[in-house]
């Protein structure tokens, strides 16, 4: 049950001049939701795209359920579930064309197709939505859409693309239940996202930046391993003394966070520091890292997000 | 053995997913039978080689009998008809200058005089507008138009004469030269434009991600999206020879089934180009200009319009490429002279080839990745 579903070593891409995708070497393991998260341009879509074989990697090797891809990549397609960050279902025929339409790519029969599109439908409460066309659905819909078409063929590797970005927290809360299903049904999810309380429910989490993996690991071990220290600022306005704290020496990062603000330091040393640098009226308190602040921590450096 | 038959249910999948987005395209829809229909009244009724009934304005100074004669026999060809009178030479040159009429006939005081003298100068005059080429030749040829006064005895013959006699439409109908081409052009016209649209829409839409990371093969995918427009290319035909036979009567002199299967090689050979065009294209704009680039010569060289043989030689090896010209050729042989297979055998392999050689360079351009 151990065995990486996907297996990623040294992979690089490149387009010219520009490394998009740099010496990236990641593991995801059977029945877990794996997020992958990093800011925008960071990468993980053109690693998404060298798992699925839809782009020739620089260099290094990619394994997907056993098969190396690109090579096998027509064999892999056939046991993947892929979620396209770009909404890529055919906007000008129903819910039910599309997912036929699929069924029929993958050689199902006449009645298979019929009992599977009903059960997808069912699942993901489409039954409504199904003889409509796609095109004029709310963003959210369109996502469950997706979602429902692309575990259509029960694969055993589902990627989904930021499946949860335009979709109000009620639908993105509820994806996410469906996420946890399928993963205890035995399906391995590759999830990217750029919302932290996503990141925090996921069993493991990459994160990339500027094309490269720099942390990795179950969500408790990388904030366990953070090495950093969270120290909370409240008591008063706080806005004007943001300036004042991150020019201090040892600060990594500031973060308003409504009345209070969470400063990011290498080490609780520095407590004295901001004390004497702010009015005495303030409080200074250490407070648990949350995953946001190893994702701050760990895109710091020229992050675009 | 299982292979093939889960390829033929993936091009059977595109197949139907092409026509249910078809169904939904009413303006794509509404060509298929739009184009056929108003291209061949269009040009049907327009493109008349075949000039009759101009008007000419006349200016008698004669007004004899020798002068009534004349003028009743130059109606008489029906090239001609007089519909206004004018006092004067100039006014009639005003009147053509104004568009009035397209030509004058002026006949001097001393017309008889002149016909019975020796030294052959002319009875009258025609000013003619020569800015229409066409109307200008017709109007040109009255001038030896072979007039006896007071002649009952109009069967004359003279032995230096060159009898002229027109095989396979005798009567010069230009319609049945012109419903035949119209087929070549609103097959090429459609199925072209078509196809060179159905890839790269599935780029711009952003289906192709999807699509790629489909089990469906390059192979499969344009084969599937080629089959629905080939019975969209065969409504079309049925269109066009049935309303060539209705309004036109355009018979159609050779074999059914060479002509069917003729359009049919037609058809594929346009789909072929189509898609290569498609895959060419940085988007469905950019499809639409390429196909400007093939379907103006198609028009212009391919014998359609104007006689291949009268092309300079740079024009008739470009018009050479074009499947277009091939098919004209063809399907006027077939419909018009009844030609055997004999007789358009090379033409109908260059179709064949030009369909084998654009599919194979599609599916090679074609790639199954974003990169």
């Amino acid at each position: 049950m151990s065995d990486p579903v996907i297996k990623v070593e040294g992979l690089t891409k490149k387009f010219g001049s520009f490394t998009a995708v740099n010496d990236v070497s990641m593991e995801i393991r059977r029945g877990q939701v794996h997020g992958f998260v990093g800011p925008n341009g960071s990468g993980k879509t053109t690693t998404i795209r060298m798992m699925c074989g839809l782009m020739i990697p620089t260099s290094g090797m990619v394994t997907v359920l056993g098969m190396s891809v690109p090579e096998q990549a027509k064999l892999v397609r056939c046991h993947v579930g892929y979620m396209t960050q770009r909404f890529s279902l055919y906007e000008d025929m129903t819910v039910r064309e599309n997912m036929a339409f699929l069924c029929r790519v993958h050689g199902f029969g006449h009645k298979r197709r019929i009992e599977r599109i009903d059960e997808v439908l069912e699942q993901f409460d489409l039954v409504p939505l199904a003889d409509r066309r796609v095109g004029p659905m709310s963003g959210g819909q369109k996502r469950r859409i997706a979602l429902g078409a692309a575990i259509l063929t029960e694969p055993e590797l589902l990627i989904l693309d930021e499946p949860t970005s335009e979709v109000d927290p009620n639908t993105r809360r509820e994806m996410w239940g469906h996420f946890f299903d399928l993963a205890q049904a035995g399906s391995t999810l590759l999830v990217t996202t750029h919302l932290m309380d996503e990141a925090e429910r996921c069993h493991r989490l990459t994160v990339m930046n500027q094309g490269e993996v720099v942390a990795d690991g179950s969500v408790d071990r990388l904030k366990e391993e953070l090495p950093a220290t969270v120290l909370e600022v409240s008591g008063g306005e706080v806005t004007p003394l943001v300036n004042d704290i991150s020019t201090l020496e040892g600060v990594l990062a500031v973060n308003q966070v409504g009345t209070v603000i969470r400063v990011l330091t290498r080490d609780a040393s520095i407590t004295n520091q901001i004390a004497m640098a702010i009015p005495q009226s303030f409080s200074i308190s250490e407070v648990p890292v949350t995953i946001e602040d190893v994702f701050v921590s760990a895109t710091r450096d020229g992050s675009r997000a | 053995m299982n292979t093939i038959s889960s390829s033929i249910a993936r091009i059977v999948a595109i197949c139907v997913k092409e026509v249910t987005q078809l169904r939904r395209d009413r303006l794509t829809f509404a060509m298929v039978v739009a184009i056929p229909l108003m291209q061949l009244l269009m040009f049907g009724y327009s493109i008349n080689t075949k000039v009759r009934h101009i008007p000419i304005a006349v200016c008698d100074h004669s007004a004899s009998s020798f002068s009534r004669q004349l003028i009743e026999d130059v109606q008489a060809s029906q090239v001609v008809t007089v519909t206004t009178r004018a006092g004067n030479p100039n006014q009639l040159h005003t009147m053509v200058q104004n568009g009035v009429v397209s030509a004058g006939l002026y006949i001097p005081i001393d017309s008889e005089r002149r016909y019975y003298s020796d030294n052959g100068e002319a009875i009258a005059q025609l000013i003619v507008d020569g800015s229409d080429t066409v109307m200008a030749s017709a109007l040109k040829a009255l001038g030896h138009f072979p007039f006896l006064p007071g002649g009952v005895s109009s069967f004359t013959h003279n032995p230096g004469d060159i009898s002229v006699t027109l095989l396979y439409n005798p009567a010069q109908r230009s319609e049945l030269n012109t419903v035949p081409g119209l087929l070549g052009l609103i097959l090429t016209m459609t199925m072209v434009m078509f196809t060179a649209v159905a890839i790269v829409r599935e780029r711009e839409r952003g289906n192709m991600e999807l699509l790629i990371a489909t089990p469906v093969k390059t192979a499969e995918l344009m084969i599937g999206k080629l089959i629905p427009y080939v019975v969209i290319g065969m409504i079309q035909m049925t269109i066009i020879l049935w309303l060539g036979y209705l309004l036109f009567q355009v018979p159609v002199a050779g074999s059914w089934w060479l002509l069917i299967g003729s359009c049919l090689v037609f058809i594929f050979a346009n789909l072929g180009l189509g898609l290569v065009l498609s895959t060419v294209a940085p988007n469905q704009m950019g499809a639409m200009q390429l196909f400007i680039f093939i379907f103006l010569p198609s028009i212009l060289l391919s014998g359609f319009m104007f006689p291949y043989a009268g092309m300079p030689e740079v024009a008739q090896k470009i018009a050479e490429a074009l499947p277009m010209t091939h098919f004209m050729r063809i399907v006027r042989g077939i419909i018009l002279r009844d030609a055997q297979f004999e007789g358009i055998q090379t033409d109908l392999l260059f179709l064949a080839l030009f369909f084998v050689g654009t599919l194979t360079l599609a599916i090679l351009r074609f790639r199954q990745r974003l990169d």
